[in-house]
């Protein structure tokens, strides 16, 4: 339970899911947030915008059978921007998504997937183009996302993909749920705390 | 060079450098709710692990709670919310935290609780697994969402891990016009700003505007921080925190006041402090504002028409169709005058006294509109009491309004408030989200409180200040 893997490449499939500003409550509608276990969740992410694509006659791409066993999502702009409510990402890596390439990402959503070990790589506007056109014309090619080398390759492309340097190095060592050192320092927490006046009592 | 709130406090409460490189960062306050905390006891169980320090953590029932009474009675009809609440009570009660139940007279939305029990205060750090604790930074707070994982460090450390974000300031100068209010010029600063323009900041709202506003409307504005992607938005203290703090259940007394006063202005920005992007808007200028699209930016004002979709960036338009779509709204439409079936007040973003006083000033001697549904849900027990101490319960009543019991309601879907099929809301919440609601196909115009009622009163979108004449009011 407290020992982490390093996650240093993730392989398979690639699943591109196109817009900008997609939610978390479109990521997994907050009907299904009624639960105390994160378990099933998998099975309810985009339910809502898959339903409306069903009816329009259209496929989701979690939908798609070309699709399914991905392990990396390809997104746009702002994805998981709304809720803090990490049964967005909980939701996404029960689907089976492994990591995520996006061109911009919401700041709480960017954490909660660091801390449940889903990194979320930044790539150009370009560059997903490219590879969401390629992943839509090539469905079972294979890819790779190489956290040290901040890139992702598949399909005949190679484009640049990059983490922040802090969640890089998290991920490199497998430290990637900062509980195990955050525990390590009770000493020191105990001096900032006394510290605070509204901690200390005045 | 002076130093701005955000770096002050983040520097006291920083307990060192962690290998990744961000902050261990302590956290004074710690808010949880039935949701996003019963896998974060979960977690810290397996562990083995204890709560580090229980008495700095606070619960309350608010997302799954139904608001009618009788819906209420325990065993919740609803097995699943039953599970949640029991787990919230268990978890606190086996772990020495408070929990604000029904029993306690004072459950209610979280993030109104905190402030009106004195609880919430300058000067600290303020987490809970909700994006709407930016709220809290109205008292000059660092006020933010996490997800479980992060609740769990909380609980097992009372600290997390953060990376410093970049401080803008945002002036908003002049003066407000009547009928003009505290959602309007978050509404404007999101459309300005976009919702991802915040992505990385705290944003420190500043200027004539904002030191006039009042508590509640500095709440109501930094609640919506996080739809312009800013996880923290402030307001620096001044004597309206002071006083607003003063004689609350947990705000400090005696001796321990005037301590309290010394280290609540310390940590206030600097006049000559730093701030690595400053955005001025004329709040002169502002009109009430009305979402019409599925993101917290896609708004306008009452009187302009929808943009025409080629008035928007090349990569914009396909989300622009995509929400016209969804909407059954035409570019070009006027907002005016859409039909609107229900009207929620309430939320955290608006479910305060002040909103319900403004809401009863206006509505009283007039009746909702014919068909139309419309829900009017106090924020905490403790403003259900006052509101209706002061005969508002009889004034909504009176108006056709349905006077609800405290809850989140109708801002989320995860109770027995719930939009039915393509249902249109005139609605005070913060977020206009595909399916928001609780109807995958349900849609929210998000306003204020005072053009929520003026929906309720016309059946549709209409401009507050001509409903209920009060333009030549002074404000």
């Amino acid at each position: 339970m407290t020992a982490q893997a390093i996650i240093a490449k993730v392989q398979g499939r690639a699943v591109p899911v196109r817009g900008n500003d997609i939610d978390t409550d479109r990521i997994v509608p907050a009907r299904f947030l009624r639960c105390v276990v994160f378990d099933g969740l998998g099975e309810h992410s985009f339910e809502d915008d898959r339903l409306q694509l069903k009816a329009k006659g259209q496929t989701h791409a979690f939908d798609d059978a070309r699709f399914q066993g991905g392990k990396v999502l390809f997104v746009n702009k702002n994805f998981g921007c709304g809720s803090s409510r990490e049964h967005a990402p909980q939701a996404l890596m029960r689907w089976g998504i492994q990591a995520i390439v996006g061109e911009s990402f919401a700041e709480i959503f960017f954490g909660n997937c660091v801390s449940i070990g889903v990194p979320c790589f930044t790539a150009s506007e370009e560059a997903l183009g490219r590879l969401m056109a390629a992943a839509e014309k090539n469905p079972t090619s294979e890819w790779t996302v190489d956290v040290e080398a901040g890139t992702v390759k598949g399909a005949g492309l190679e484009e640049a993909a990059v983490l922040p340097a802090g969640p890089k190095s998290q991920f490199l060592k497998g430290s990637w749920n900062s509980l195990n050192e955050l525990l390590l320092n009770a000493h020191g927490v105990d001096t900032v705390a006394a510290g605070l006046p509204y901690v200390s009592g005045w | 060079m002076g130093k701005n709130l955000y770096h002050k406090v983040f520097d006291k409460h920083s307990v060192g450098k962690l290998s990744s490189g961000q902050y261990q960062l302590f956290i004074g306050l710690h808010l949880i709710h039935e949701v996003t905390s019963p896998q974060a006891f979960s977690l810290i169980k397996q562990r083995g692990l204890t709560v580090r320090f229980p008495q700095r953590t606070f619960a309350t029932v608010d997302h799954i709670i139904p608001t009618e009474g009788a819906e209420r009675k325990r065993p919740l009809r609803d097995v699943l919310a039953e599970e949640m609440l029991v787990a919230i009570e268990e978890n606190t009660k086996s772990n020495g935290i408070t929990f604000f139940g029904e029993g306690s007279g004072n459950q209610g939305v979280v993030h109104i609780i905190g402030p009106e029990m004195g609880l919430t205060q300058p000067g600290q750090t303020i987490a809970c697994g909700d994006s709407h604790t930016s709220t809290h930074g109205a008292f000059g707070s660092l006020a933010f969402g996490i997800g479980t994982s992060q609740v769990a460090e909380i609980l097992a450390t009372q600290t997390m891990s953060m990376s410093k974000l970049k401080v803008r300031k945002i002036n908003v100068t002049g003066k407000l016009r009547p009928g003009v209010y505290a959602k309007d010029v978050i509404l404007a600063i999101i459309n300005k700003l976009g919702v991802n323009g915040g992505v990385g900041y705290a944003y420190e709202y500043a200027g004539p505007v904002i030191s006039a506003f009042s508590m509640e409307e500095r709440m109501t504005l930094c609640n919506m921080s996080i739809e312009g992607g800013a996880r923290i938005g402030y307001v620096n203290p001044d004597e309206k925190t002071y006083a607003y703090l003063k004689g609350r259940k947990y705000s400090p007394t005696g001796a321990d006041w005037d301590k309290a006063l010394a280290y609540w202005k310390s940590i206030a920005s600097d006049a000559d402090a730093q701030y690595d992007d400053v955005v001025e808007l004329d709040g002169s200028a502002l009109q009430p504002f009305v979402t019409w699209g599925i993101t917290p930016a896609q708004s306008l004002q009452v009187n302009s028409a929808i943009p025409t979709v080629d008035s928007f960036p090349s990569d914009e338009r396909p989300l622009i169709r995509e929400a016209l779509e969804y909407m059954s709204l035409e570019e070009g439409q006027s907002i005016a005058g859409v039909p609107i079936d229900v009207v929620f007040i309430g939320s955290c973003t608006n479910g305060r006294l002040s909103d319900l006083l403004e809401v009863a000033r206006l509505v009283e001697g007039r009746h909702v509109a014919p068909k139309v549904k419309a829900l009017i849900v106090p924020g905490s027990m403790e403003v259900q009491r006052q509101a209706e101490a002061l005969g508002l319960k009889e004034i909504f009543t009176a108006a056709g309004f349905q006077w609800r019991e405290p809850g989140c309601s109708m801002c989320l879907a995860m109770n027995p408030d719930k939009l039915q099929g393509r249902q249109i809301c005139a609605s005070t919440s913060n977020r206009n989200f595909k399916g928001r609601q609780g109807s995958s196909s349900g849609r929210t115009l998000l306003m204020s409180p005072a053009m929520a009622a003026a929906a309720a009163i016309e059946g549709k979108v209409a401009d507050a200040r001509t409903v209920f004449a009060y333009a030549e009011e002074a404000v």
